[in-house]
């Protein structure tokens, strides 16, 4: 440890510092560490054990005995959840590809591009970026009473074993994707703002026409910024309750994503089933977890743009 | 940069030689003067112009004019660039302008019930029903103390982790990683967590106070907790943000501010009092308009706290009193109408912060 700290101390020089207060730093921050994780700790510990075990054991402790350990709120969790799973897939993937691509193509089209008034143009969708979903729910509801999408696409419920209640997610998808966009292009936007307009200019004396700059230069340079975009924008799907709540309405549809039927997972329980609850939140969660743990560094990319 | 050049280079030539050929030849002269670089475009897209009407099968002369003189009135890009930007604009102006408009308009009926909206009367009725409502001013009382408490709280527990993080300490990325990590769970999941955690006999909350012999309190079921129960929580989940906002600003600061400050010989607290946190001005900005819009969200948590359209008893916010109305007692133009005053409360801080960061160019 103390080597460590010899080799660091060029690097420490900004803020020179006592071993005795790196001591009190590194408690201060494994403190917060155990703020950070304790919730989310308790709620894993918890989902293991039997319901005696839940009021009975201390929240923080692991199931210590076979007694106080059950996977039986896995399996009733799963029970009930899977089918949200697999509808919130369903629309959160085709929902995040679309909308990522065409924030790339705005961001592009207002970016790198030579014309007038792009700054306007732009400051309408930085404002979508912020705008209360709450200011648009009542339209919303007209707006799919009006489009019948279950009518529309009466082909695909007869060609496949989905029911007509998918139109929901159908919808889900469109708003999404609609409400999406905004982050998306401002995401894409700071990427290409750092991009050479040299480049952009050469390639236009070339003769090379918009489109085929965005196809040859800047689509296959925007990769790393899909990544961070695709994350973030699959996680902020996901997530998202009010939608769903407002459009498939309750979590008795056969369409009710994952987050609306784990909001109801509580109400339908007589009592606070906690080991049941916790676990219902971990399988919900599990998704975007396992994106944050293999993709954590562009999660904060997207996050911190 | 050659190398892009170069590609492109080789694919126009895939598609009409001769006239890449050309464009070789007359390059160095005309990048010397924007005139001339003007004119270079124009053919550039005159060419553009023509494939367009050839597919289109119309009058390509006739065509090809009108676009030139758009592109005369726009820059030189508008017409071949629109297709990019513009789908996305109109889906996203219609989901959003037209439905801000839509919903005003909606707000001035006296829509409710099932079946259609009548626009033969439109009056305020609805408005002077929310500010008399005494539901309405507590929920938008409620509100502003969740907005600003929530906001204040993160923004200074945040700069505090960024500060920490940023004294060159080890494994600083994971620790930003296990910071920011609430931040990717859903409002759904947290709010099971923290409802376990605020649990009344079993709850670590109490437990934790009990060691300094408080409590238990009922967190959740008692009026006067609630709210800062929840903003507890939403600190919790979103301070990893400010962080991160910070950091990248922290970061930006060269070291000599550090080390001026402490040729002085002045205190760590004070460095950064003084010289370090005034330089945080425009992330502070940036960060709470965003911690202010996930406050402005915090419906989600709510709702999931209860599994139901009525929030704990001194929780109710103007995001859940609008879906309540609306989805719960069928009053869509009452509903509406608060989701106006709901919007104008977020208006007056986005307003101002975009003015804000256009002037700076910072859009």
């Amino acid at each position: 440890m103390s080597t460590e700290t010899d080799t660091q101390t060029e690097k420490q020089s900004r803020f020179g510092g006592l071993d005795g207060y790196r001591i009190a730093l590194y408690t201060v921050l494994g403190l917060l560490v155990l703020f950070f994780l304790t919730p989310i700790e308790s709620g894993l510990v918890t989902s293991l054990k039997t319901a005696t075990a839940v009021t009975n054991t201390e929240p923080y402790l692991p199931p210590l005995s076979g007694a106080e350990f059950s996977l039986e709120n896995y399996a009733t969790a799963f029970d009930a959840l899977a089918n949200g799973v697999f509808n919130s897939l369903l629309f959160a993937i085709p929902a995040t590809v679309v909308s990522a691509l065409f924030g790339s193509f705005a961001a592009y089209g207002l970016t790198l591009v030579d014309w007038k008034y792009q700054v306007p143009i732009l400051v309408l969708f930085v404002a979508g970026v912020f705008i209360p979903y709450q200011a648009v729910l009542v339209p919303l509801s007209r707006l799919y009473s009006i489009i019948d999408f279950a009518a529309l696409l009466s082909f695909v419920w007869a060609l496949t074993p989905l029911s007509p209640e998918y139109a929901n997610l159908v919808e889900l998808a469109v708003t999404h994707i609609a409400y999406g966009i905004p982050i998306c292009t401002v995401l894409f936007r700071s990427y290409y703002t750092t991009m050479s307009e040299e480049m952009m200019e050469a390639a236009r004396l070339d003769g090379a026409s918009v489109r085929r700059i965005y196809r040859r230069i800047v689509f296959p340079l925007s990769t790393p910024m899909f990544a961070v975009v695709l994350i973030y924008q699959f996680t902020q799907i996901w997530n998202d309750l009010l939608f769903a709540l407002v459009i498939v309405a309750t979590s008795s549809s056969p369409a009710s994503p994952v987050t609306l039927d784990l909001a109801g997972l509580g109400v339908s329980m007589q009592g606070q089933d906690f080991g049941l609850r916790m676990a219902g939140a971990f399988i919900a969660a599990l998704p975007t977890l396992l994106v944050y743990i293999a993709f954590g560094d562009e999660f904060a990319e997207g996050v911190a743009t | 940069m050659k190398e892009f050049f170069e590609r492109v280079r080789r694919a126009t030539s895939g598609r009409s030689a001769d006239r890449g050929a050309g464009a070789d030849g007359s390059d160095p002269e005309e990048s010397d003067g924007p005139a001339e670089s003007g004119a270079a475009v124009t053919d550039g897209g005159v060419a553009t112009g023509s494939d367009r009407g050839g597919t289109t099968g119309d009058d390509p002369g006739a065509l090809r004019r009108a676009f030139d003189r758009i592109d005369d009135r726009l820059g030189r890009d508008f017409v071949e660039s629109s297709p990019f930007w513009l789908p996305a604009f109109l889906l996203m102006g219609f989901f959003v302008y037209g439905a801000i408009g839509w919903n005003v308009l909606i707000s001035l009926t006296d829509y409710r019930g099932f079946g259609t909206v009548d626009y033969s009367q439109l009056d305020f009725d609805m408005y002077v029903r929310a500010f008399q409502s005494s539901a309405v001013q507590q929920a938008a009382i409620n509100t502003f103390v969740l907005l600003l408490g929530f906001t204040i709280v993160c923004l200074i527990f945040g700069m505090l982790l960024a500060i920490l993080l940023d004294r060159r300490v080890r494994y600083d990325n994971s620790l930003r990683l296990i910071y920011l990590l609430p931040m990717s769970l859903s409002f759904v999941v947290t709010a099971q967590f923290w409802l376990w955690m605020y649990d009344y006999s079993n709850g670590i909350v109490n437990q934790v106070l009990g060691l300094v012999g408080l409590g238990p309190y009922n967190f959740i079921g008692n009026p006067q907790l609630v709210l800062g129960a929840v903003i507890f929580a939403l600190v919790w989940q979103y301070s990893g943000y400010a962080m991160v906002v910070y950091l990248s600003a922290l970061r930006a600061i060269p070291d000599e501010h550090f080390e001026a400050a402490k040729v002085d010989g002045a205190s760590v607290v004070r460095m950064y009092w003084r010289v370090i946190v005034p330089q945080l001005r425009s992330a502070t900005i940036s960060a709470a308009v965003v911690i202010m819009v996930f406050a402005l969200k915090a419906f989600d948590f709510l709702y999931s706290l209860v599994g139901g359209y009525r929030p704990p008893n001194g929780a109710d916010i103007l995001a859940t009193l609008m879906v309540r109305e609306a989805y719960q007692n069928t009053n869509w133009a009452y509903g509406s109408a608060i989701a106006v005053i709901l919007f104008m409360m977020a208006l007056a801080v986005i307003g101002p912060y975009l003015v804000y960061q256009y002037r700076n160019d910072a859009l």
